[in-house]
């Protein structure tokens, strides 16, 4: 029994498939309960992930078969147990919004700022949700699929 | 002297005073703003302000094939650049199921420490440099020189050397790279020991490193932090060791640990992280497998520039049993050294030269995976790949929707983290430790930003 399976014995209720990348352990949790989940992955003794190692999103505008638009992934990782799970969390484009996990790692701060920033997902609950890496008056989300790469955008700052 | 202000004045309230520093700053390598809250010389608060290069790295590598990103690698952490290029190779292969050749693998570990040496000595030098130990830096700057020079013999670039291939490497090792390599190596130990003996009893670095910048083993797993950081605290999480990729696992090498979470103990760690890392180069010479140099196969040695003339000419019938001089400095591989380090799977390894040049196979080989629409194509799936980088775990995840390009590309920037915990950090340490603690963080805007 691999490492998703044993979190899906323990965790049925918060999970709802398993699925791989590239022969690593993935599951598909379910959206309402995610804090919770997360919180309880790091607390439980068996998994103790305690290192949030990334959390991302991925637009999955132009694959026909994903129902939902977005993907988050958090990359987790257990010092103690040495490995690694990743978690996958899908967001409608309607409602793109998600519960911060913030409170259980202070590393999500950053990085859920990050998938704001970049995709415009709404974290619920999070202390800071603003830009990071682009700047305030910036529109729109560049990472998502539909932002044109060649895109241009007003230079701010003072012109004197 | 004038009269003294009435001794009667009291201080009636006092207030932080907001201290802003960079983005513009020397000692913030690169562009990052910190508005540190003061009270007196007392950090109250930092709030860290990044993103002044960023530029747009995930989205344009969805835009090309698979070789396209890497030039984008290169300009990560552009300190290691070698260390970036192998990482992302070994994502893309990991996602293809491709295996390298051994000697591609004990090469590509080989330029990995080498890259992670030169990122320590920057590191180290620039912030002895900020502490007033000017003659370190440039000691530390010649060390790095001379890695440099021999990078760039290999590579034939300093910085932004685009050395490694999805399956292999652009090419061999030159020749007489081991001897240069052992020179190298024992000029930058004499460097280091010279800078130890500069540093380690120094009273004013010492107190100036000692006790600032702490922090615990907790808040540094919380935070994410990976590397010298998360090692300084104590715990030896090494992705090299953690989960072993090339042949780090057949390479006896030590993950050295700090104790106090310190900047003292950062200082420590990148030290003796170089002595390792040139211990694993040095064994990796040695046990590297000697790739076929049998020269007396070929006939004569054509240049580089005669071959494409003659090939544009048609004349391509004699090629098969010429050999061609190619710098390392010029795109591409000979015949002679194109096997040893390129995977055997024709879909994904470039042509040698000759082949490309001389018969109808290898230019349809090179053509289908250089023109658009065409190159590699990697199943559909996603694959992450980690590796240790000098600043801690180095990930690239791929998702790939089976096209020649990338559907989505994430970089697990190491720095990113360390940035995040920055204020976490400074908050209680004075205004002085802020340059330390920064230079500790290693802080490449490159990798940061993206």
């Amino acid at each position: 029994m691999n490492l998703a399976e044993k979190v899906r014995q323990k965790y049925s209720a918060m999970v709802s498939d398993l699925a791989s990348n590239a022969g690593e352990p993935v599951v598909i949790a379910k959206k309402e309960s995610v804090k919770n989940f997360m919180a309880a992955l790091r607390a439980d003794s068996e998994f103790s992930f305690d290192l949030l190692m990334d959390l991302f999103a991925v637009d999955y505008l132009f694959w026909e078969e994903k129902e939902k638009r977005f993907e988050i992934i958090y990359n987790l990782y257990s010092l103690t147990k040495k490995h690694r799970l990743f978690i996958k969390v899908q967001v409608r484009e309607t409602d793109p919004t998600l519960d911060s996990v913030a409170g259980v790692w202070p590393a999500a701060d950053w990085y859920e700022r990050e998938a704001w920033d970049m995709f415009g997902i709404r974290f619920s609950g999070h202390p800071n949700l603003k830009r990071i890496l682009m700047y305030e008056s910036f529109k729109g989300h560049p990472l998502r699929k539909d932002y044109r790469y060649n895109e241009r955008q007003p230079i701010i700052g003072p012109l004197n | 002297m004038g009269k003294p202000v009435s001794p009667n004045l009291k201080v009636k309230e006092t207030r932080p005073m907001l201290l802003n520093v960079g983005p513009q700053h020397p000692a913030m390598h690169g562009i990052v703003h910190i508005t540190a809250k003061l009270d007196g010389e007392t950090v109250l608060g930092a709030d860290v302000e990044i993103g002044y290069l960023h530029r747009a790295f995930e989205k344009m590598c969805e835009q090309g094939p698979y070789n396209n990103a890497i030039p984008y690698t290169d300009r990560l952490n552009y300190v290691s650049p070698l260390i970036n290029n192998i990482g992302w190779c070994l994502a893309v292969e990991k996602l293809m199921g491709l295996e390298t050749t051994d000697r591609c693998q004990y090469i590509r570990v080989v330029m990995s420490e080498l890259s992670r040496v030169t990122d320590h000595l920057t590191c180290i030098g620039a912030s002895a440099m900020e502490l007033g130990a000017f003659t370190v830096f440039l000691y530390m700057i010649k060390a790095r020189e001379f890695l440099y020079e021999l990078i760039e013999s290999v590579t034939g670039a300093r910085l932004t050397i685009s050395y490694a291939r999805v399956g292999g490497l652009k090419s061999d090792l030159p020749e007489g790279f081991e001897e240069k390599c052992r020179a190298a190596l024992s000029e930058t130990r004499k460097v280091l020991k010279e800078v130890k003996g500069l540093l380690d009893t120094n009273r004013i670095f010492v107190d100036r490193l000692k006790d600032t910048g702490v922090i615990s083993k907790e808040d540094a797993t919380a935070y994410g932090l990976t590397g010298p950081f998360l090692r300084s605290t104590g715990i030896d999480y090494d992705v090299r060791k953690a989960r072993p990729y090339l042949v780090y696992d057949r390479i006896d090498f030590d993950v050295p640990v700090g104790e106090h979470g310190d900047n003292l103990d950062r200082y420590y760690v990148r030290m003796e992280e170089m002595e390792q890392s040139i211990r694993i180069v040095e064994r990796a010479l040695k046990d590297m497998p000697k790739g076929e140099v049998s020269v007396g196969d070929f006939g004569r040695v054509l240049s580089a520039a005669e071959m494409v003339d003659a090939a544009k000419m048609g004349r391509t019938k004699g090629f098969h049993e010429v050999e061609v001089d190619l710098d390392p400095t010029l795109e591409g591989t000979t015949r002679r050294h194109h096997d040893d380090v390129y995977s055997k799977d024709k879909k994904v390894a470039l042509p040698a030269k000759e082949d490309t040049y001389g018969n109808i196979e290898g230019l349809m080989n090179h053509f289908k995976l250089v023109m658009h629409g065409h190159g590699l194509c990697p199943p559909k799936g996603e694959a992450y790949f980690p590796v240790e980088g000098a600043n801690g775990e180095l990930g690239f995840y791929v998702v790939s929707d089976g096209s020649d390009r990338p559907y989505r590309v994430r970089v697990r920037p190491p720095c990113f983290p360390i940035m995040a915990a920055l204020e976490k950090i400074l908050v209680g340490d004075m205004v002085a430790d802020i340059v330390p603690t920064f230079g500790s963080v290693n802080m490449i805007g490159g990798e940061l930003d993206r």
